[in-house]
């Protein structure tokens, strides 16, 4: 394909067709080997050799969301990474995080982020929340042969909505069907269990940093019951990535913050090994 | 029966020349100029939706002058060489040497291969750590580019706008001084010239900010920040400048110039 024309120094490509403000779809023209959906699917099912992310949790709150992800890599029974990052910055105003084939899934973060900021830069403003995950949803459909052969990838996005001056919470499915969550929300082979803490430790007027300690409580819940996802690292001081989104934009806590949150869930449970507890009536 | 006029490619190069000259002479001035952190860009362009000022990546901004659609289309290209480099390499890997290097063989390609060469002038910014490491490259028409430092004037009436800047222009200078020597550089396009902030654009590239330091500048800030260098350092930047106190000087006449009158339909 005749895409770099750069023998006339012009690059054409550059400053002509495809008239679209979507990297992803300039770069299925310009340089569709980059673009995940157009690699040759493996013929056979990969096994689980390649390394998996696991259970990332988000939280809405009055005014945001908390997103946070444990640091545990899997392949197979092998801890393939113990200090992975999950979650990241989509924009400004929204964080992204994955579960399963990490080295897929990092690539699909990365062309969002860009996906994101191209549009922003190229038409002067910024899309959506809905506009964000729609596109999103489209990003993870296009994997869809690859997560039948084993190497499936699912987010979880969240932004801070300008409108309702609140965060949303956006879940999908390997064939990109995207789902609004309310309130929280849980991905990954921990997640079932992140989900029943949540479940329990969800207020609906926490503060921002209520939310925080409900995601890594939840996220220790998981690593208790779940050997895939890995609890607060206190002898390396490996702590789960937290990252909040606001009307002030996208923050991730510094490493003393979660530091500090990791070792009250962590020191809470020597006396009650099971965190928190609701009350039965 | 007719013959083609046989025209020498001295003559050609030169009516194109001329020809772009005209157009970008028509439109109002751009200036770009460093201060003490980092790099401003301010337009004499009353439009809030069309800008002459964007940002292209990380640290780099571009400026332009001319017709529209034609420096459009080229910030629309530098944005996608910029984002497909950074996303095949490295952010650090994105470079205005590079993108400068990319206009520079468009804009040369196109004055000499077509009939009708753009009629544009760009300025391709990097902020570097500091002032020192600082990159600002000007490409014209035909495709030529020069390493500036200091200040850049780009558009009609560049002679007295180069000169106000030359005048007024000090090394260092804090974001308040170097507006106000850049809006007086403005107003020096005609006698009796008074701009507002809101026939503004007003952008930084600020080596403080992280991550992405290109921001606009709202109104409400321009005006703050030419009232904070009025007040400030009024007495003293009007003492020392001789060659900015034209624009000042003139009637304070509510100057309504015609917003679409911009000589660049």
């Amino acid at each position: 394909m005749a895409s770099h024309d750069s023998h006339t120094g012009r690059l054409p490509g550059l400053f002509t067709s495809p008239d679209t403000s979507s990297f992803t779809e300039f770069l299925g023209v310009y340089s569709p080997e980059l673009l995940p959906g157009r690699r040759a699917v493996p013929v056979s099912p990969v096994g689980d050799e390649i390394p998996h992310g696991t259970t990332i949790v988000a939280v809405s709150f009055p005014g945001g969301v908390v997103m946070a992800g444990d640091r545990r890599a899997t392949a197979g029974n092998v801890i393939a990474q113990r200090d992975i990052e999950k979650v990241f910055r989509a924009d400004e105003f929204s964080a992204i995080a994955i579960a399963g084939t990490a080295g897929i899934g990092i690539e699909m973060v990365r062309l969002f982020q860009v996906e994101l900021e191209h549009y922003e830069k190229r038409e002067g403003r910024t899309l959506s929340v809905e506009g964000k995950a729609n596109r999103l949803a489209t990003m993870v459909r296009q994997n869809l042969a690859m997560a039948m052969q084993g190497l499936a990838v699912v987010p979880l996005f969240a932004g801070y909505d300008e409108e309702r001056d609140g965060g949303r919470i956006f879940s999908y499915d390997p064939a990109g069907g995207r789902y609004e969550e309310r309130d929280f929300h849980s991905i990954g082979s921990g997640s079932v269990f992140a989900r029943g803490s949540l479940k329990k430790l969800y207020r609906a007027d926490l503060s921002a940093e209520d939310a925080a300690l409900a995601c890594v409580q939840a996220l220790y819940d998981a690593a208790d019951d779940d050997s895939a996802t890995g609890g607060p690292d206190l002898t390396r001081r490996i702590f789960p990535v937290v990252a909040s989104v606001t009307s002030d934009g996208y923050r991730r806590l510094g490493e003393d913050e979660v530091g500090a949150l990791a070792q009250a869930v962590v020191d809470g449970r020597y006396d009650s090994p099971g965190g928190p507890t609701a009350p039965l009536r | 029966m007719s013959m083609p006029f046989y025209v020498s490619p001295e003559q050609q190069m030169k009516d194109k020349a001329d020809y772009a000259r005209k157009g970008i002479a028509r439109g109002r001035s751009v200036v770009v100029l460093q201060y003490d952190d980092g790099i401003l860009f301010v337009a004499d362009n009353p439009s809030r939706a069309l800008h002459k000022i964007s940002e292209i990546y990380d640290r780099i901004a571009f400026a332009a002058v001319g017709k529209y659609n034609e420096f459009e289309n080229l910030r629309l290209g530098g944005v996608r060489y910029a984002d497909i480099n950074g996303y095949q390499y490295d952010r650090r890997d994105v470079t205005a040497r590079g993108l400068a290097n990319v206009y520079a063989q468009s804009l040369g390609t196109i004055f000499t291969e077509t009939n009708k060469p753009y009629e544009v002038e760009l300025v391709v910014a990097e902020v570097g750590e500091d002032a020192e490491t600082d990159q600002i490259y000007r490409l014209t028409f035909d495709g030529s580019v020069a390493d500036e430092h200091g200040y850049v004037a780009m558009g009609g009436q560049t002679e007295s706008v180069a000169q106000a800047l030359k005048d007024g222009y000090e090394e260092g200078a804090s974001l308040e001084v170097a507006l106000r020597t850049a809006v007086r550089a403005l107003e020096a396009q005609d006698s009796d010239r008074r701009l507002e902030a809101k026939s503004l654009e007003v952008a930084v590239l600020d080596r403080n900010r992280e991550h992405r330091l290109f921001r606009r500048l709202p109104a409400r800030r321009i005006e703050e920040l030419l009232a904070a260098g009025d007040g400030g350092s009024g007495a003293g930047s009007s003492g020392s400048s001789g060659g900015s106190s034209a624009g000042s000087a003139g009637p304070s006449v509510e100057d309504v110039d015609d917003v679409l009158g911009d000589g660049e339909d």
